[in-house]
Order: structure tokens, then C-alpha cells, then sequence
């Protein structure tokens, strides 16, 4: 089970805002592709016009290995957003690299999420134009 | 000594009554409590000459000096992020007055935040942060403050290994509160920690009785220098100090991306200033007006404060004893967002007005000194205030 989606209300979609745009462009080869940068090396999320740790502008995209951990977790019992079926999940993955994001885990049950399990990115083709980076258990 | 401390007071205050339906703009009641708080203070609209207005309601400082007629407004802004902005705005005016920019600052926030009257539905497009909600979480289904804030939460239940039935003895403290005060949404409407173990849970890991009330209702204040708050006619509530924080990596409700998403770092950084620049202490802390969107955010800020060792919030308010109108530390005695209605922290520093006075409806003996924090995860600030 995953999240699953009343067809009939509009989805949130999101617009490829221009500061993301390598993170998008990751996404259209199922890639997960984040910033990182280019002088000394830090790896940045969510992305952002300068590096917070070294003020360089010479951002770069890199693909990150998809595997990661369960870092938090919420599970909506009561929708607000119409599109969403309820009940569904919503996780804090941190990723090997250190960086976290927010996501969906795919074929896990509210009740079955813990804190420190171990994850790996997989694509979920949610509408034709809009694919969304989501977690299987490994 | 530090150059704000003890400059300026809060010399009016004007409520204007918490609702599920004000049938009027924020605007509107916005203009209604300004009148209230200049009648309160012993001023007309004549005497005003600065306005800190709240930044993501329908209104702004121009449509306010309008309605009222004021004729020379030497200082004005608006300021943003919800609860984090409350004592931020008191901050400003403080700041404003003892320089001499004005002299008597209208400091006010109005909000249609349950009927949702309001003409600009969306505040959330004027910034890129909307950018951040669009790609990284609303697709995902987080779109609320809940899920947001539930997030944080569930991570510091795990952390320190937290039976979450405990977070109800807040509720069951803050309702007692709210039930002896005419203003709340929940007035003569107590509800027991076996209420809060039974409430549905709505968002994991909140129960329904963990959430704040969202209301219609608007709060001002005047504030004016020490020097002129003597000649007026209402008690002055001193404002000692003053603070605000935002941290590295901070994002409204969000900054998931921080070393430690459990730490409330800016709230620490808020304390530490208001210590120092006041001058006091933690003992000379008489109560706590403290930010309640949710349960779990006391004893989170209990630790963050300094009021108790990490990990320990929720040992200090089980029983809910020591944080009752009769405990060690008193907490959010008008009753809070959860025991009165949320309007984001102006309330908190009302009721900080109120002890002062020796006017709440939970009146605490001998009260002096008042710690006051709003928001978390996100912008944060906070007032020492004291008679």
C-alpha cells in the first residue's frame, strides 16, 4: 500500500520552480539528484541560490545514492487535503549522504513505519506529467 | 546596563472578544481593539504616532491609520511568522519609543482564523516558501501545521523514549485555566486527562486534544516610554527585555534539514537573551506565557528555556501540578491557545498584562516577573515583562 489518491480532486502539483530545476531534471531520468557544492563540496537540501556553508554560487547537481533511513514520521487518520486519502503517511528519510527529505514510503503500512528503518528511492509516476521520488523498505 | 531594559511598558491593551465567527473583517476588529486599548490607556487616536501591524492578515498599517484617523505617523512596519512575530512587534515598539521615533506605538493583531473571513486566502504566494511547500512537501500530503509540527514531535518522543499520554496533563492544566476565563472559547468547559486519553487521534502523533482553537478575534497594545507610562492611568507592565531568533537553516514549521530537529534552538537563543539583557534569572521567574499550538510544545520549551534539563519537559508537568495556577511555574494562565483560543501569542502577552495588573481570571499572588516566548520551529521571540 502507498498513498492512494481521489483521482477526482486536483492534486497539489507542483511548478518547476527555477532554483530546483536540477533537482527536476534528476527526476525525469529517476534519478535523485540533489545540490551540492561546487567549491567545497557540501551537499545542500532543500536547494538554494548559495552554498549556507561556504557563500559559493557555483552550485552543481549530484546523483545521491537513494538509500537512507526512516528519521520521522506523521500519519495523517483525518485528511486536509482532498486528494489524499486517509489514512496515509508522510516521512522524514535521511539519507546516506546526511541530507533529509520529506516523502511517502511505498507498500508500508501506517503501522508497520519505525524510526531507523532502512529505505531505498524508488519513482512513482503519480500522473503522466508528474513523477515523485518515494521509499520502499529494503 | 542594556539600552532597552526597562524603557518602555505595555500601557493599553484591547481585546476584542475570541469568536468561531466575528461577522466582521479583520480590519474591522482590528480598529475595535485599538479603540479599547487606547480607552484602556487613557489616550485618544489623536495621540498615536506608530504602528507595528501584524504582516499576513487583510489589513496593514495604512488601512489602520486610516479607519482611525490618525493624523502623524512618525513610525510604522509590519512584521511575520505567526506566533513568532507577537512579541516581536512588542520588541519594535519598545525599541521605537525609547530612540524617540514615536511616542505611544499601536501594536496590534486581528485574525479571522475560523470563520477564514478574509479576502487574502493565500498569504503563503508573497514569498518563495511557497516554492519549498509546492516541490518538497505538499505532494507528498504534508500540507498542514500538524503534520509539520507532528513531525518534530514524533521524533522527540522517540529520542527520550516519551509515553505521549503524558502531553495530556498540558491540556487538562490549560483547559482548568481556560475555564475560569470569559474570554475563551472553552469557558466553564474543563476537560480531564482521562478527555485528552480518549480524544481521537486526528494527525499521529496528536490527539484531538492536543491541537489549539482557532478563532476570530483581535488583540492591541500601546506602548509608550517608561517616563510616560508613569503619568498614564492604567498599572505599566515594564518590558525588561526583549529578543527574536532565527537560526541557521531555519524554515517556517520545516527546518527538518538541521542537526537536530527535536532542539527548539532558537527558542534557547531567546532565553539566553532575555536573560542576559534583563538581568534576572530563572528563579525570579514568577510564570510562563509560553507558545501551545500543541500540547507536546510545552515541556519541549520547558527544556529549551532552561527551566528543566533535556529530555526532562515531561517530568515537570506530569500531575500537572507544578505548571497549575498553584504549581512552582504557572503556564499560559488565561489558558492559552488550547484553553482560550489561538491567536498567536498576542493573547500570551495579554494575560502576561493581566498578572501584572492583578486582573486574570487565574490571578497568581505577587506576581513580578513574566517570561512570554511564541513560535517554534520557525522565527521565534520573547518579552521579559515585569510590574
Amino acid at each position: 500500500m502507498s498513498v492512494e489518491y481521489n483521482k477526482e480532486n486536483p492534486m497539489p502539483v507542483p511548478t518547476r520552480y527555477f532554483d530546483y530545476e536540477g533537482y527536476w531534471k534528476g527526476i525525469d531520468e529517476n534519478k535523485l539528484t540533489l545540490q551540492k557544492c561546487g567549491d567545497c563540496g557540501a551537499w545542500c537540501h532543500q536547494p538554494q541560490p548559495m552554498c549556507p556553508d561556504c557563500h559559493s554560487i557555483e552550485r552543481k547537481w549530484e546523483e545521491v545514492s537513494g538509500k537512507g533511513t526512516v528519521y520521522s514520521w506523521v500519519t495523517y487518520h483525518e485528511s486536509q487535503e482532498p486528494s489524499f486519502k486517509a489514512p496515509y503517511s508522510v516521512v522524514l528519510v535521511e539519507l546516506e549522504e546526511g541530507m533529509r527529505l520529506i516523502s511517502n514510503l511505498v507498500d508500508v503500512k501506517p503501522d508497520e513505519i519505525e524510526i531507523g528503518m532502512k529505505v531505498e528511492v524508488v519513482f512513482d509516476k503519480i500522473m503522466d506529467e508528474i513523477t515523485l521520488p518515494k521509499f520502499k523498505k529494503v | 546596563m542594556d539600552f532597552l531594559k526597562d524603557k518602555a511598558a505595555i500601557v493599553g491593551m484591547g481585546i476584542y472578544k475570541f469568536s468561531k465567527d466575528s461577522d466582521l473583517t479583520e480590519t474591522d476588529m482590528a480598529c475595535r481593539s485599538i479603540r479599547s486599548a487606547l480607552d484602556d490607556a487613557g489616550l485618544t487616536p489623536d495621540g498615536i504616532d506608530g504602528i507595528i501591524v501584524y504582516a499576513e492578515e487583510d489589513y496593514d498599517d495604512i488601512d489602520i491609520t486610516r479607519a482611525m484617523g490618525i493624523g502623524n505617523m512618525t513610525y510604522y512596519g509590519d512584521v511575520r511568522w505567526d506566533g513568532g512575530a507577537s512579541c516581536s512587534m512588542v520588541l519594535r515598539a519598545a525599541m521605537a519609543v525609547a530612540s524617540g521615533s514615536a511616542n505611544y506605538i499601536v501594536v496590534v493583531k486581528s485574525v479571522n482564523d475560523a470563520s477564514l473571513k478574509r479576502v487574502k486566502k493565500d498569504w503563503g504566494e508573497l514569498r518563495s516558501w511557497p516554492a519549498a511547500q509546492e516541490t518538497f512537501y505538499n505532494p507528498y500530503g504534508l500540507t498542514s501545521d500538524d503534520g509539520r509540527i507532528g513531525m518534530n514531535v514524533r521524533r522527540y518522543i522517540h529520542e527520550h523514549n516519551i509515553n505521549s499520554d503524558s502531553f495530556g496533563w498540558v491540556t487538562q492544566v490549560l483547559r482548568e485555566n481556560g475555564a475560569k476565563n470569559p474570554n475563551s472559547m472553552f469557558y466553564e468547559k474543563p476537560v480531564s486527562h482521562k478527555d485528552y486519553l480518549e480524544s481521537k487521534i486526528k494527525v499521529e502523533p496528536f490527539r484531538e486534544l492536543d491541537y489549539s482553537c482557532p478563532v476570530d478575534g483581535s488583540i492591541a497594545f500601546i506602548v509608550a516610554t517608561a517616563e510616560k507610562a508613569k503619568r498614564l492611568k492604567r498599572r505599566p507592565a515594564y518590558i525588561m527585555a526583549g529578543a527574536q531568533s532565527m537560526v541557521k537553516g531555519t524554515q517556517f514549521k520545516t527546518s527538518y534539514y538541521k542537526s537536530s530537529i527535536t532542539d527548539l534552538h532558537a527558542t534557547e537563543i531567546v532565553a539566553k537573551t532575555l536573560f542576559e539583557k534583563s538581568g534576572v534569572t530563572h528563579k525570579d521567574i514568577d510564570m510562563l506565557q509560553i507558545e501551545d499550538e500543541f500540547a507536546p510544545l510545552v515541556p519541549m520549551q520547558l527544556e529549551s528555556l532552561g527551566f528543566c534539563e533535556r529530555g526532562k519537559g515531561v517530568d515537570f508537568i506530569e500531575g500537572g501540578d507544578r505548571i497549575s495556577v498553584s504549581g512552582e511555574l504557572p503556564v499560559n494562565t488565561s489558558g492559552g491557545s488550547i484553553g482560550e483560543g489561538n491567536l498567536h501569542g498576542m493573547n500570551h502577552i495579554a494575560e502576561a498584562v493581566n498578572q501584572l495588573r492583578e486582573t486574570s481570571t487565574s490571578q497568581v499572588k505577587d506576581v513580578e516577573k513574566i517570561l512570554v516566548a511564541t513560535g517554534v520551529f520557525g522565527p521565534t521571540s520573547g518579552l521579559i515583562l515585569r510590574r
